[in-house]
């Protein structure tokens, strides 16, 4: 079943007339967005446009329907842009669901994930209450930090309705440095150095390669005429303080068509589950041990703070992320049980839940 | 204490030179940087190991006894005033860096370690801990935490809850949880619980040990003084430089009353007769910096400024902020007592902001020195009064009143980094409907029933203690903190 509001009053109607609804965007993220177990879908598609757009203030509200295509269009007319680079753009996934997934691209690196640029939402809780919290301004304390708590709610507390963010000016060039690594030891260590250079990054992927290798890949932006320098400052020390045995520069055309891959997660294949794992980067070689028998495509965004694998058994991956104590969150792959691993301050999540959704109006967490 | 058995059990877990109950060791806990407000805890316990403080919020809750965590009390909003029959939680002793991994940039702290003393632990890996209130040479980080604290140079790299990675609470009804990690993406699967507790003023609980990030420090600043010879221009040259696209790592701007105090104060050597001074600060690669200095120098060349000076050195740089974080314990030397305002506006209503707060202040008669982060619309209306004269802070909080509403009616905030509190609590109906403070609040009992955590605070209503006026914080007036 499926319900699809198309104003605020609607959207508070169904909520009240209705239980086991699950908000729904652009659906570009299955595990999380398709119904199972009898759920209904609760389409958000119809609530969408940009309400306030001040370029002056780099802050905009819109409608948490809005494919974040076209944000980032109206973004891009005046140089404007969203640091935390959020995936799946050109399918169409929406604001709401960014927000409901927490999903933060390769760009992420060097200003931070969704939560450091949401200031604003309003939401239908289960009580089919408008609830707003935050405000549309950079810098607000004020109440407790209820949009900063969404991000990741998996629809689980309430509808979105509308979110406000802060932006940033976008870089007005970029340049992408490829480097290879003998071996993740090697990769690591680089990465480990990189982060306490002075050299600022936009991205810094790792990847691993077929035969055993590793390459990381560092996106600069910034100024054009200072990229050169930049560049060439990054490819002496990869050679001076880190074991890189070859590297490329990707520029113009084919920087802008690498990243667009990327954030399409054309890397990851078709039909394969996508599952995301926060991790920080000396436990990556416990992960690669043991995941190796499930043989995932993967990669590490975030200088190594972020694992996105894809693989064929989710079953499988759950058990192993039990194992070395890391919770995921699956984007592509059968609906149901989007959380997989461990799940820390599950029981303080529940308490919120109880507060905002007491009679189970939205899924469980 | 009437509630003897609650007393026997604290006596069980700390020796008397921990449990303080006599009147004059209490004495120093009774209020915190926000001195109108006083009063007088029942006892304040000191623990010194996390266990000891789980235990201590267990009793509190089994016997319905309210509590406040305390760290250095330097909160602005009297968020860390004493609730009157409870007790204080002092952490200062839980004071460990218990790891710092330059590696992974990251540093495990317990709440009671200042906010500086992580940057100095970091220094030698050219590693810093990024959000800088302006008292954080005393602040500790669990303040910081329970208040979302701020500082100049957030307007690049956000506010504290933005560098919080992992968290292990003790929960008003003495629930243990952990969440978030030691990974950059913090909690990164499920709702961010991170964002939940950074900033809920110490009404979920207590954080006992704090995952931060650290950043690698700026290679080159690049930092440049200008003069105007007006308000207006100063707040248009502001929007200037947002629009050239340029990221700046701090923007503020002080006004006459605000420079004087400065001069008066820390000798701070700026331009003479300035109406307005600007102060820019570019930070990061050094390439990358020199060619937006480039492009900032011809932006404030175009601004109007009658005087453009540039930090040659990391002395004068240092010049050039001392007097702006001196500022507010200089303009302690103008005035007997002043309040502090923390209000948010649009950047792009700067202006007419600052010209209402001229014009309120020409109507209560009463002196406005302005000192703000320029760059994220954080205002810091200074309200200067004689507290001896009767009267005279009621008339002064009715202006500050005043002023939070026209932030709130711009579409702003009432509070940028220091926090509701218990000053600004009676404003919060201004900023959120019923709904929105009915679903907080709900919030807040589900975590805790008995509503013992830091009781009073954030919400509007309840009981409050009396106002009295005292002048200056002592740390204040020995220039050791200064409001920002």
């Amino acid at each position: 079943m499926s319900l699809q509001p198309t104003t605020l009053e609607e959207l508070q109607e169904m909520i009240t007339a209705n239980r086991s609804l699950l908000p729904v965007g652009g659906g570009t993220k299955p595990a999380l967005s398709a119904a199972s177990n009898g759920a209904t879908r609760l389409d958000m598609s119809r609530l969408s446009g940009l309400i306030e757009y001040e370029p002056g203030e780099y802050t905009f509200t819109a409608y948490a329907g809005t494919p974040v295509r076209d944000i980032v269009a109206a973004l891009a007319e005046h140089g404007q842009y969203l640091p935390f680079d959020p995936p799946l753009v050109e399918r169409g996934a929406t604001l709401g669901g960014v927000v409901a997934a927490n999903t933060a691209g390769s760009g992420r690196y060097r200003y931070g994930g969704v939560r450091d640029f949401i200031i604003g939402v309003r939401f239908v809780d289960g009580r089919s209450q408008l609830v707003r919290g935050g405000g549309k301004v950079v810098k607000n304390a004020a109440g407790f930090d209820l949009p900063k708590f969404m991000v990741g709610s998996a629809g689980r507390f309430g509808a979105f309705v509308d979110l406000s963010f802060k932006v940033f000016p976008e870089p007005r060039a970029y340049v992408t440095l490829k480097a290879v690594f003998p071996g993740l030891g090697p990769a690591l260590g680089a990465i480990s150095s990189l982060f306490t250079a002075p050299n600022e990054m936009d991205v810094l992927d790792l990847e691993p390669l077929a035969d055993g290798r590793f390459s990381l890949i560092a996106r600069l932006g910034g100024l054009s005429s200072a990229l050169p320098g930049r560049i060439e400052r990054l490819q002496s020390f990869l050679y001076a303080k880190t074991e890189a045995v070859s590297h490329e520069v990707i520029q113009a055309e084919a920087d802008a068509a690498l990243w667009q891959q990327v954030n399409a997660f054309a890397w990851a294949g078709d039909g394969l589950c996508l599952v995301k794992v926060p991790i920080s980067p000396k436990r990556i070689p416990l992960l690669e041990n043991v995941v190796h028998g499930l043989a995932p495509r993967r990669r590490y965004t975030a200088g190594g703070n972020i694992a996105w694998l894809a693989v064929s058994d989710i079953d499988s991956l759950d058990a192993v992320l039990n194992t070395v104590n890391l919770p995921g969150v699956v984007l592509f792959g059968p609906p149901g049980r989007p959380f997989i691993g461990p799940r820390p301050g599950v029981s303080l999540a529940r308490r919120v839940k109880q507060a905002l959704d007491p009679s189970g109006k939205f899924l469980e967490i | 204490m009437n509630d003897q058995p609650f007393f026997s059990a604290l006596q069980k877990i700390y020796p008397k030179d921990r449990l303080l109950t006599q009147g004059v060791q209490l004495l120093a806990y009774e209020s915190d940087a926000l001195t109108s407000f006083q009063a007088k805890p029942t006892a304040v316990v000191i623990p010194e190991t996390q266990e000891e403080a789980i235990e201590t919020v267990r009793l509190c809750h089994q016997f319905g006894v309210p509590f406040v965590a305390r760290g250095s009390g330097t909160s602005l909003s009297g968020g860390s005033l004493p609730i009157k029959d409870g007790i204080v939680i002092a952490l200062n002793r839980l004071n460990h860096i218990k790891k710092l991994d330059p590696d992974q940039r990251i540093a495990v702290v317990e709440p009671g370690v200042v906010n500086l003393h992580i940057s100095q632990a970091a220094d030698r890996y050219n590693l810093y801990y990024a959000p800088d209130p302006s008292s954080q040479p005393v602040c500790t980080i669990g303040g910081n935490v329970a208040f979302n604290s701020g500082g100049a140079h957030c307007l690049k790299y956000g506010m504290t809850s933005n560098h919080i990675l992992g968290l292990k609470v003790v929960l008003a009804d003495g629930e243990v949880v952990e969440f978030g990690s030691e990974s950059l993406e913090g909690v990164g699967v499920g709702p961010d619980l991170i964002g939940l507790f950074v900033g809920s003023e110490g009404l979920f609980g207590i954080a006992l040990e704090i995952t931060v990030r650290l950043l690698p420090k700026p290679e080159l600043y690049r930092t440049v003084l200008a003069a105007y010879n007006d308000l207006e221009t100063a707040g248009n040259a502001v929007a200037m430089v947002v629009a050239s696209g340029l990221l700046p790592g701090a923007m503020e701007i002080m006004d006459r009353l605000a420079i004087k105090a400065a001069e008066s104060g820390v000798d701070a050597g700026y331009p003479e007769n300035a109406a307005a001074l600007l102060i820019v600060e570019l930070e990061g690669e050094a390439e990358q910096v020199e060619t937006e200095f480039e492009e900032i120098m011809e932006v404030i060349k175009e601004s109007g400024a009658y005087e453009v000076r540039v930090a040659k050195d990391a002395e004068q740089r240092l010049q050039i902020w001392k007097g702006r974080k001196g500022a507010f314990s200089s303009v302690g030397r103008l005035s007997p007592d002043y309040i502090v305002q923390d209000g948010v506006v649009p950047r792009s209503h700067l202006g007419k902001a600052l010209a209402e707060i001229d014009r309120l202040s020409q109507e209560y008669g009463l002196d406005v020195a302005n000192v703000f982060h320029a760059g994220d619309g954080n205002l810091h209306p200074l309200i200067l009064f004689n507290g001896r004269e009767p009267g005279a802070l009621e008339h002064a909080e009715e202006l500050a009143g005043k002023i939070l509403k026209m932030c709130v009616d711009l579409g702003g905030s009432i509070t940028g980094e220091h926090g509701v509190g218990m000053e600004k609590r009676r404003y919060m109906p201004a900023m959120f409907s019923e709904v929105d403070l009915e679903t907080m609040k709900a919030i807040r009992r589900q975590i805790d029933p008995k509503e013992i955590s830091n009781r009073g605070k954030m919400f509007p209503g309840g009981e409050a203690p009396a106002l009295k006026m005292t002048g200056m914080h002592p740390l204040e007036a020995q220039g050791i903190i200064s409001r920002e």
